[in-house]
């Protein structure tokens, strides 16, 4: 489960978070909509540890433990991970040599022995298969040269690798064509569980068709300003932000 | 990839200050008086035994010298050497020239022991497979101690000896090529090297043999303000083929000490040459006191038709390091490479880079340098790629990446091009990253550490390079990497 309570985060003294609360159980799939520079991603790389926020008050909790205290890869060894809005490039490592090193730092990290060769590329298959992502990608060095659906499917491959509890979604569904909309979402239906929980970050209703949300928060100048069940994402959709950016002048 | 783990596990070993290599070995030592005259230089020769040529060739050198400046074109800066502060002379006392291994002393075996190297036949033989044996020559501060597989490479034809017996043994081979691909009036430091040179290897291997294991030369600086003046020479005849490898390591001091060292390379037609280097003197501390300053002259020589010289350099060490491995493609249809990555950490500095020579027809050159300045460092690389007025279908291709690191340290490049035939073709790319925050970030997310994000980029930046290597020099050089980069995060 993940608890935050009144978290105040500010970067180059301009306050983005303004006292957020927010609480994603066990199993649940949260959506978070909100108009652009509302905070979301200045949200999920809070939650993940990016080292610039200066975090002025509040806690983040994920099943009890402290995640503000955590450096970023503790963080991700405790379960939580970020499919990037941006996921960034790395020059010269294979995708194939990247996400071993990453499964087997957790595995370090967890007390766990490395991955065999033929355990790694079995598990790596199977999930690749299943996001129709070609063997030859995997091959070239991670996000590079990759189209901006190629990174994002990436993103998901590597979520379904590492197995996380709580998985954030930056707007994963940017750039995506219609298929492979339908392919990463049921990626991540695949990995729905009691015990795994989700933060789906989007702009569309049209996502949220294929993942359906338990519960969808609205997110206007850095707080929570509504809750609700997932007709509230459709409410938003024909209605837009309008009420919600009263409440930000306010 | 466990290799990146290996590095791993090997960074969090090592001490505050990295370097692995620094402890000091007691043994005694003969020493030639403090500084540099006539007379010095004719107590290196005759310590070497050396016959009469051989000391004028050194005397000419010297008087050739003392009309010459130091050159101060590189991109690096440090106090004015005073070469009659430096030792140009030290061997172990009791036995200078060991016929075997049970003659050298103990002090020094456990050296070898210590940094890895073995000297032992039988112990090379018990656990490795043969395909993977390595020949040494052990060079401990002005005198090789030990060879090994001399005898089998005899069998071969190959000769593989300190360069001191081969001046005794095969004069008229030395006297044929040495000097020869570096003149002896060709630098400030080649020049001193050629008047005071102590140790190095020789290798030469015969028409059409393939040379039977890797050759390798291990340096080792021990004795205090001392200088290495190593030089090599390594002649592969029509149709051979040789992979040769350095090794260097040095104590830690505080006080800096020169090492000045000249290799010649000579491919006869349709031979072959790889040299590679693992140089890791020590590099000083943190706040730049100490350290070794490598100013190298090493130049190949393409003088057949069809032969191929390539040099291969992972460099670590050294608070300065001068070198520019360098190729003269005079044989027709001859090829040139150089690979190297250069690491720079808290104050070192490195100028180094190649010269490729287009003299002969459609002679091919390639050029792969990879930088990674890190800390406070400065890491230039400097090449030159000529095409000579006959050189009809000269080629060249240039690929220069520099990776930084913090926002402390600089990475220069300065490419000279000169073609005076215009059917050459000569291509240059150049690139310059840096580890940003957002990548490291990336990574960590996905449960990386810091040190492990770096090893991980880096060895994807280096890795065309590290192919060059032998095997098992390249998991080596990998984690040496690694262990030059500790501390640059964070
Ligand atoms: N480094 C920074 N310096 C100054 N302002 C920043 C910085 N990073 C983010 N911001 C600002 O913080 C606000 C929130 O940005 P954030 O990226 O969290 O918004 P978002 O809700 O994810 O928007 P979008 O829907 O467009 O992705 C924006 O106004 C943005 O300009
Ligand atoms: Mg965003």
């Amino acid at each position: 489960m993940l608890e935050i309570k009144n978290l105040v985060v500010q970067i180059e003294d301009k306050r983005i978070l303004n006292g957020l609360d927010l609480t994603v159980n066990n199993g649940e799939v949260a959506a978070i909509m909100g108009p652009n520079g509302s905070g979301k991603s200045t949200l999920s790389y809070v939650i993940a540890g990016k080292e610039d926020y200066e975090v002025l008050d509040g806690e983040i909790l994920l099943d009890g433990q402290n995640l503000l205290e955590m450096e970023p890869d503790q963080r991700a060894a405790a379960g939580v991970f970020l499919a990037f809005q941006y996921p960034l490039e790395i020059p010269g490592v294979a995708s194939m040599t990247f996400l071993k090193a990453a499964m087997n730092a957790q595995r370090k990290a967890r007390g766990d022995a490395e991955l065999t060769m033929p355990d790694f590329i079995k598990r790596v298959n199977a999930a690749a298969t299943q996001l129709e992502i070609p063997k030859d990608m995997l091959k070239r060095a991670l996000n590079v040269g990759f189209s901006g659906g190629e990174k994002k499917r990436m993103e998901i491959l590597q979520m379904a690798l590492l197995q996380p509890t709580f998985c954030i979604l930056d707007e994963t569904d940017s750039g995506l064509d219609i298929d492979a909309l339908r392919i990463v979402s049921e990626g991540v239906n695949a990995l729905r569980s009691p015990d795994r929980s989700f933060l789906v970050i989007t702009h569309y209703q049209r996502l949220l068709n294929h993942i359906v949300p338990d519960t969808v928060h609205v997110m206007s100048a850095g707080r929570i300003v509504k809750s609700g069940g997932k007709e509230l994402a459709l409410e938003l959709e024909a209605n837009g932000y309008a009420d919600y950016r009263e409440s930000e002048a306010a | 990839m466990p290799a990146v783990q290996e590095t791993i596990d090997q960074v969090r070993l090592i001490d505050v200050d990295q370097y692995k290599y620094g402890f000091e070995t007691e043994v005694e030592m003969e020493k030639a008086p403090k500084g540099l005259s006539e007379d010095v230089i004719r107590f290196i020769s005759a310590k070497k035994g050396e016959p009469e040529w051989m000391l004028q060739w050194r005397l000419d050198a010297y008087k050739r010298w003392l009309t010459m400046k130091e050159p101060t074109w590189a991109r690096v800066s440090y106090d004015k050497i005073d070469y009659n502060d430096i030792y140009y002379y030290a061997a172990p006392k009791n036995n200078p020239a060991p016929k075997s291994l049970d003659e050298v002393d103990p002090e020094i075996l456990k050296t070898y022991e210590k940094l890895g190297i073995p000297l032992r036949e039988q112990e090379i033989l018990a656990g490795v497979e043969p395909r993977n044996r390595v020949a040494v020559d052990a060079v401990f501060d002005s005198v090789s101690v030990a060879t090994t597989f001399k005898e089998e490479l005899k069998k071969a034809g190959v000769i593989f000896m300190p360069i001191s017996e081969a001046i005794r043994e095969y004069p008229d081979l030395v006297r044929q090529y040495l000097g020869s691909v570096v003149p002896v009036t060709d630098n400030y430091f080649a020049t001193l090297n050629s008047a005071v040179f102590t140790d190095g290897s020789f290798v030469y291997v015969p028409p059409g043999v393939r040379c039977p294991m890797e050759l390798s030369t291990y340096f080792r600086i021990n004795e205090k303000n001392t200088g290495q003046f190593e030089r090599t020479l390594i002649i592969a005849d029509k149709g051979s083929y040789v992979s040769y490898l350095e090794g260097c390591t040095a104590p830690k001091r505080d006080e800096n000490q020169l090492h000045a060292a000249v290799v010649e390379l000579i491919a006869l037609d349709d031979a072959e040459i790889k040299y590679s280097t693992v140089q890791n003197w020590y590099p000083g501390d943190a706040e730049g006191r100490g350290g070794i300053y490598n100013f190298v002259t090493k130049r190949g020589d393409c003088r057949g038709k069809n032969s191929v010289i390539t040099w291969t350099q992972v460099e670590t060490g050294s608070a300065i390091t001068w070198k520019y491995p360098s190729c003269i493609l005079r044989g027709d249809n001859s090829r040139g490479e150089f690979y190297s990555i250069a690491v720079s950490n808290g104050m070192q500095q490195v100028d180094s880079g190649t010269k490729m020579i287009h003299l002969g027809k459609n002679t091919t050159s390639r050029i792969i340098s990879k930088g990674i300045a890190a800390g406070r460092s400065e890491n230039t690389y400097r090449g030159l790629v000529s095409a000579h007025r006959k050189a009809t279908g000269a080629r060249n291709f240039t690929n220069c990446d520099s990776l930084l690191i913090g926002n402390q340290c600089g990475a220069h490049t300065v490419p000279y091009i000169e073609s005076k035939n215009a059917s050459a073709v000569f291509e240059h790319e150049a690139t310059t990253s840096k580890i940003s925050e957002d990548q490291m970030f990336y990574c960590q997310q996905r449960g990386l550490s810091e040190e492990e994000a770096t090893a991980l980029i880096v060895n994807g930046f280096v890795k065309d390079v590290l192919q060059q290597l032998p095997m098992e020099f390249a998991v080596e050089a990998q984690k040496l990497i690694s262990i030059s980069l500790e501390g640059s995060v964070g």
